[in-house]
């Protein structure tokens, strides 16, 4: 019972953030997005040059931030690494992949739901048939082995450069690229959006909010627990968008989404599929980043290096629909994920102690 | 019997203990060594009407599930 009120409050903390960070300036629909937003960050460090999305996006250092911290005072940072980091990568990469065909992560569809619009619901069908498929190399015994401890210096150091990045991001931003136009040069002010991040962090970590892992529970172990939590956000962000009159019902039209619903859910299939893998979404491997887990902490600079690629060359949607070059890259993604799926099946475990 | 599932990620824990409980339906221990893992396993222990037992063993936790 205290972990579902913990995950239905943490689910309205995310819901209400957002609300109130679109309100302020972020695009619509994208109080919080993980992928968009390390995509504006990997913009900002001038790591590709799509204009319009550039921007040290303080949203994501508060959130890696307010886990460490909470993490820090609930004696949980446990600083540990070496499950499959490679692999991980790969994960991370094609992950943010996925999420920039659909134009969004788990946690953005689930805002974009809340806003009305119903390509989400396509996405949200794709991420569940994702998940599936994650369940279906559960099942058959995957397993990226065990990570161990190690020092706790290794576990200050991501945390340690999100602090660099606020630093760079107040004190040297003739350094870095801003855009001038397009979602990246919409941004509430800082000091809300890393309060923002701050605060859902916290909640995240106590509660251990996952967009893939509710989905992945109601089926493998029908636990309904995190499920709540992803029921709790869309609720909370539909209610505030009804209250605000930002609620737009449809397909076409829709705020930095496209309408091609076999790339929106090929594209969020992916998600699902590499987050069931990784054991967790993009939320939740910045939150598991900030608690010292350093096989998350590769994952994330996957998805930094996957979204630095996808605006290279041409991998990323737009709200014109899908581009080529992404259409190939998801199949790509398809293949070396499940490729990675199939390395790693260890036997069945019949004992549980594979 | 005993399950290691330390440094194991979400949600291989709780996988570990299903399987294990599976053919060891009287009880089973699981070493863990995370809150995490040792909520969800809790947590699913409850849902199957096992009871529970949490022992601190250094920076571990010892979870006895017993009917």
């Amino acid at each position: 019972m205290k972990a579902k009120s913990l995950v239905i409050l943490a689910g309205a903390i995310v819901g209400i953030s957002a609300i109130i960070l679109t309100l302020y300036g972020n695009p619509a629909n994208m109080g919080f997005c993980i992928a968009c937003f390390i995509r504006d960050t990997a913009g900002g460090l001038r790591m590709h040059n799509a204009g319009v999305v550039q921007y040290i996006r303080p949203e994501i250092i508060g959130l890696v931030l307010g886990s460490f911290i909470v993490a820090l005072a609930g004696k949980e940072f446990s600083p540990r690494a070496g499950s499959a980091p490679a692999s991980r990568f790969v994960l991370g990469f094609f992950m943010m992949i996925g999420a920039l065909m659909f134009l969004g992560c788990p946690l953005r569809m689930m805002l974009r739901i809340g806003g009305g619009d119903m390509n989400a619901i396509v996405g949200l069908v794709g991420f569940t048939a994702g998940i599936l498929a994650g369940i279906g190399f559960l099942n058959k015994g995957f397993s990226f082995k065990r990570a161990y401890k190690i020092s706790k210096a290794d576990g200050y150091i991501f945390p340690a450069i999100q602090v660099a990045m606020l630093v760079l991001l107040l004190g040297t931003p003739a350094l870095l690229a801003f855009s001038e136009e397009g979602p990246g040069s919409m941004h509430a002010p800082v000091a809300f959006a890393l309060v923002g991040g701050l605060v859902v962090g916290a909640a995240a970590q106590k509660s251990r909010f996952c967009t893939a892992g509710g989905i992945r529970d109601a089926f493998l172990l029908k636990d309904l627990t995190l499920l709540i939590g992803f029921i709790s956000v869309i609720l909370v962000v539909l209610i505030g968008n009804l209250a605000l009159g930002s609620f737009h019902f449809g397909f076409e039209g829709q705020p930095v989404a496209h309408s091609d619903g076999v790339w929106n859910f090929l594209g969020m299939a992916l998600v699902g599929l590499a987050a069931v893998l990784l054991g967790g979404c993009p939320l939740r491997q910045l939150i598991l980043s900030g608690e010292g887990n350093i096989d998350s902490v590769i994952t994330v600079v996957g998805m930094l290096i996957g979204a630095a690629f996808s605006h290279n060359f041409g991998l990323a949607s737009s709200a014109q629909g899908p581009m080529f070059n992404g259409q190939i890259a998801v199949v790509i993604g398809f293949v070396a994920v499940a490729a990675i799926g199939f390395l790693n099946l260890q036997g069945r475990p019949e004992k549980g102690d594979a | 019997m005993l399950i290691d599932a330390r440094g194991r990620a979400c949600p291989e824990p709780v996988l570990m203990t299903k399987r294990a409980l599976d053919s060891n339906s009287q009880g089973i221990e699981v070493l863990v060594d995370n809150i995490t893992a040792r909520e969800n396993i809790r947590r699913f222990a409850d849902n199957l009407g096992y009871q529970i037992i949490v022992d601190k063993k250094g920076e571990d936790y010892l979870l006895k599930l017993f009917k």
